[in-house]
């Protein structure tokens, strides 16, 4: 395996699916299994610790995942349902609530569908196609990767707020962007920029070009072989890249806190809103909305999993 | 279909893949493309089929510039090395989709496309696997589809790229004598790349030996084999026996030693002796021009081929001959040997 | 563009410069699309924080840097991040040993739960940890009892990028652990090395660019990492402020300058120290080889 890092990272790497081993601030790295499992170290050969040894380091690892990773994740719902699920329901049922979660909603649904269009046609591009700067081309696609999520968003700022670039352009037209929708968009396709290319390339460059040029020799335009031949061999990588790019424009909070003004009822995503309530001690409400995020956090892991293995399986079949 | 090939020139980068390649191909023929890698024949192949494009020269169809056109609009059945079967369609929708992907005006209706895909499936013998997926198929099963498919589009030419390259000695044996059966019942113009002289010289009604770029030889397979124009394709058809020879005059010597051979015109100088392993003439000592001792012998059929020392040349030039088994040879004997047929190219040939 | 068409007159075709053509179409437009909106959404963005940084003279952008507030920001977010990533490296390690190497009841289950710091969104995250930590949390109780104070100092940023940082070393680490040749081992063992001596001479030393790998990969994000971190930061000016919420405070206050040079100076710092462990890395490699 690969672990070289580069400033930026390369996703010009065959073996993952998802983004991983590569200096990324955010990439979800995988959980590859190993497609050749070994024999786990068993008391009676030479490659294990001795038995006390193992069970301290076993206790350490629970311990410390128990305390950091489990509980937090309890008392997320525990605190949701401190005062019964009849106060549960009814934070949910708040009108500041329902808009927030369908302006979470509108503004996955916008970033997902457009990184998914150009996620694909660039990977098109990369893979197909033979062309110096490729790495360089790859790179530029991970730099939301490697920045904070506040300095994702100050650079909208910077371009569209009242002191920005194009700040009295869009006074004088009475156009807003930032404390609006639109902002709020823009800085959740940002940082959602590469997670359907970067799931997409390993894949294709790996499938090759050979299925497409038969094809066009059998005749087929370009759109026919598009969709014929690539996407349905693309399917399952192109549907995890969507996966983890919901997942983080739902989840997104730094970079949509810089651009959003927390007007209440209107700017606000599902994430501000669990700022918002925290901060004015609403715990229950507060703690609500974050338990369905962490429902969101933890289908989305489920279903990355079962992804992976068909990506793993579809590796191995297709080798002939 | 005619093809015919012009000056063609094709670079990567400082390789030169093609050199001023010419070739004409006539109707129905079938023609392989003989050469080891890099000689610039899977090259040629894909500038005729579309897939890739010269630096400069002229490909035609039947006289018409055929280099306008993508490969999508050439008409060109290609058959890839590794089959390239989608992998995500029944063998069915396979051979079916050059036919489904046609434009509405010129599309055959369902029914027809249906029948056309079980004709050809039969022509391949294999209908009953119509409903698996290629991950399902053997090598030889995987080609026969990938054929099928590519003739599905009733192509001019029919383009093969190493078509039994990946697969066992046994099926490839079988494919070829398939190959050729089928060729002779549907006479499409069609040209086969190969690294295996064996292939070519028995599938092929002419053969285009390649080397680096440029044509060595184009001849039947007879032509090639008897009458080889160069040391490439003397060496690289049928196993050689070569020695270094020089040519002065009249005579022709090896280490000095004047071999009892005509000249034939080969020009003065350092020169290759090229001569089949079985043009070697077989006598008791001081008979011919070589002499040498029997190291080893393996009788197989009507042949024996022995390993011969040949004397002089400090014992270190060993050649295997082939000779008919009337007299037996023994290791330790003393033989004279002397080419009967035989070719002279210049050394840097 | 394309070949001369001045052809195909009858027998009779003029030999041309026939164009660069790719076998697949779509080249020309999927380029130019690609390039179009990675340009509208990342590159234009960015070339507006360097724009705007230019602007500022060299004087004024090192004193916005050296500012003691700034400075102490920067300070706590490289140096908790620092530590926090050492914690992963340590315990990412250990973590990874387990999951790999042993077979315990709950192993697939914890496998699985290392991902959920990196799948959760951050606020969640955020304010999890603060009612965890808290004076009255499940663990920040029995801690206060003991004197120590988590939530709103410190200590809580620091358990944050903790958190945060789980799943780095970890994962990176795993594909390489699991992919190990136990011949090695086994020879080191056959050879008479004591276990500590195999592990510690021959197995964790062909880990090591993995290590930093995953080190490297915690703390850029720990650094960079703001919702996870402002609930249970004290966000006090010098003391337990964290770079990114200075820069969103001098948002607010429309200090646009500041905010930039600030941000400019954490993605250096941050590129900084990835080229630094980058080289580490390649270091180690030459070192030891990598399998």
């Amino acid at each position: 395996m690969s672990t070289e890092t580069t400033l930026l990272p390369p996703t010009t790497q065959l073996r993952t699916y998802a983004p991983s081993a590569d200096l990324t601030v955010a990439s979800l790295p995988s959980r590859r299994e190993g497609v050749r499992p070994q024999a786990p170290p068993s008391p009676q050969n030479l490659r294990t610790e001795p038995g006390p040894v193992r069970f301290i380091i076993i206790a350490l690892a629970v311990s410390f995942l128990t305390v950091f990773v489990v509980l937090p994740l309890v008392v997320v719902f525990a605190s949701a349902f401190s005062k019964g699920v009849m106060a549960y329901l009814s934070a949910l049922a708040e009108p500041e609530a329902l808009s927030a979660i369908r302006l979470t909603l509108l503004v996955a649904a916008i970033s997902v569908s457009l990184n998914l269009v150009f996620g694909v046609i660039a990977a098109w591009a990369i893979t197909k196609f033979e062309f110096s700067g490729k790495t360089t081309l790859i790179t530029l696609i991970d730099l939301p990767f490697s920045v904070s999520p506040v300095i994702s968003g100050l650079v909208f700022v910077l371009l569209f707020g009242a002191q920005g670039f194009f700040g009295t352009w869009l006074q004088a037209h009475n156009v807003h962007i930032l404390f609006a929708v639109p902002g709020i968009a823009l800085a959740t396709i940002f940082v959602t920029f590469p997670f359907v290319a970067r799931a997409l390339i390993p894949l294709m460059q790996e499938q090759g070009t050979q299925e497409e040029e038969a094809a066009i020799s059998l005749g087929a335009s370009g759109l026919q072989t598009f969709f014929r031949v690539t996407l349905p061999n693309i399917k399952w990588g192109l549907l995890y890249g969507v996966l983890l790019c919901n997942a983080r424009a739902m989840g997104e909070f730094g970079a949509v806190s810089v651009v959003s003004g927390h007007i209440r009822g209107e700017t606000n995503t599902m994430p501000l809103l669990v700022e918002i309530l925290y901060n004015e001690y609403q715990f229950v409400a507060s703690f609500a909305i974050a338990s369905l995020l962490a429902m969101l956090a933890l289908i989305t892991l489920v279903v990355k999993t079962i992804l992976e293995r068909r990506l793993d399986e579809g590796q191995i079949s297709s080798d002939d | 279909m005619t093809i015919e090939v012009k000056n063609i020139v094709k670079k990567f980068g400082e390789f030169s893949a093609l050199d001023n390649v010419d070739l004409k191909v006539g109707a129905g023929e079938l023609l392989a493309l003989l050469g080891p890698s890099g000689s610039g024949k899977t090259t040629l192949l894909r500038i005729i089929a579309g897939l890739d494009w010269p630096d400069s020269g002229e490909v035609s169809f039947d006289g018409e510039n055929a280099l306008s056109r993508g490969a999508s609009e050439r008409h060109v059945g290609f058959v890839f090395q590794h089959y390239a079967l989608f992998r995500h369609m029944t063998v069915f929708e396979n051979v079916a989709f050059g036919l489904r992907v046609q434009p509405r005006a010129v599309r055959k209706d369902e029914a027809s496309i249906r029948a056309r895909v079980k004709e050809l499936l039969d022509l391949v013998q294999l209908d009953w696997l119509s409903d698996r997926y290629p991950s399902q198929l053997s090598g030889g099963q995987r080609q026969r589809i990938a054929l099928a498919r590519a003739l599905a589009i009733e192509p001019r030419i029919l383009l093969l790229d190493e078509p039994f390259g990946a697969l066992d000695a046994k099926v490839r044996k079988e494919l070829r004598q398939w190959l050729r059966s089928l060729h002779s019942e549907i006479h499409v113009t069609s040209i086969f790349v190969t690294h295996d002289q064996e292939e070519a010289l028995e599938v092929a009604n002419r053969v285009v030996v390649m080397d680096r770029g440029r044509i060595e030889q184009i001849g039947t397979p007879g032509e090639v084999y008897d009458n080889p124009a160069t040391a490439f394709v003397h060496g690289f058809i049928g196993e050689s026996i070569v020695l270094p020879v020089d040519v002065s005059g009249n005579s022709v010597r090896l280490d000095g030693r004047p071999l009892n051979i005509a000249t034939n015109g080969a020009p003065s100088g350092a020169s290759k002796l090229f001569v089949r392993r079985h043009d070697m003439q077989i006598g008791p000592a001081g008979s011919g021009s070589l002499e040498g001792a029997v190291r080893h012998v393996r009788s197989f059929g009507p042949i024996q081929r022995a390993e011969v020392t040949l004397s002089g040349r400090d014992g270190n030039t060993v050649i295997e001959i082939d000779a008919p088994r009337d007299r037996e040879l023994l290791p330790g004997e003393i033989v004279s040997l002397q080419p009967r047929r035989y070719r002279i190219f210049a050394a840097q040939d | 563009m394309w070949a001369n068409l001045s052809t195909a007159q009858a027998g009779g075709i003029v030999s041309t410069e026939v164009a660069r053509r790719s076998t697949l179409p779509g080249f020309g437009l999927t380029m130019g699309l690609t390039l179009t909106w990675l340009s509208v959404i990342i590159l234009i963005p960015l070339a507006g924080l360097f724009l705007r940084t230019f602007e500022l003279s060299l004087d004024q952008f090192w004193g916005i840097v050296t500012s003691r507030r700034t400075l102490n920001a920067l300070k706590i977010s490289f140096g908790l991040s620092f530590a926090a990533a050492l914690v992963n490296l340590l315990m990412g390690t250990i973590i990874v040993w387990a999951l790999v190497r042993y077979r315990f009841p709950g192993r697939r289950l914890f496998d699985a739960i290392v991902d959920i710091p990196f799948a959760l969104p951050t606020a969640v995250a955020g304010v999890a940890l603060t009612q965890l930590f808290a004076q009255k949390g499940w663990l920040g109780g029995p801690l206060a009892e003991l004197g120590i104070k988590v939530a709103f100092t410190p200590v809580g940023i620091f358990v944050a990028m903790v958190f945060i940082g789980i799943p780095f070393v970890v994962r990176t680490v795993q594909p390489v652990l699991i992919d190990l040749d136990p011949e090695i081992e086994e020879a080191a063992a056959s050879l008479g090395a004591s276990r500590w001596h195999t592990v510690f001479r021959v197995i964790l030393p062909s880990l090591i660019p993995a290590l930093l790998t995953g080190f490297a990969l915690a703390f850029a994000r720990a650094v960079g990492e703001y919702g996870s971190v402002i609930f249970i930061a004290g966000n006090l000016p010098n003391v337990s402020e964290i770079a990114p919420l200075l820069i969103v405070i001098r948002l607010s206050e429309f200090r646009y300058a500041d905010a930039t040079a600030i941000a400019v100076v954490m993605l250096m710092a941050s590129f900084i120290i990835i080229f630094a462990v980058n080289r580490l890395q390649r270091w180690a490699q030459t070192r030891i080889p990598a399998h």
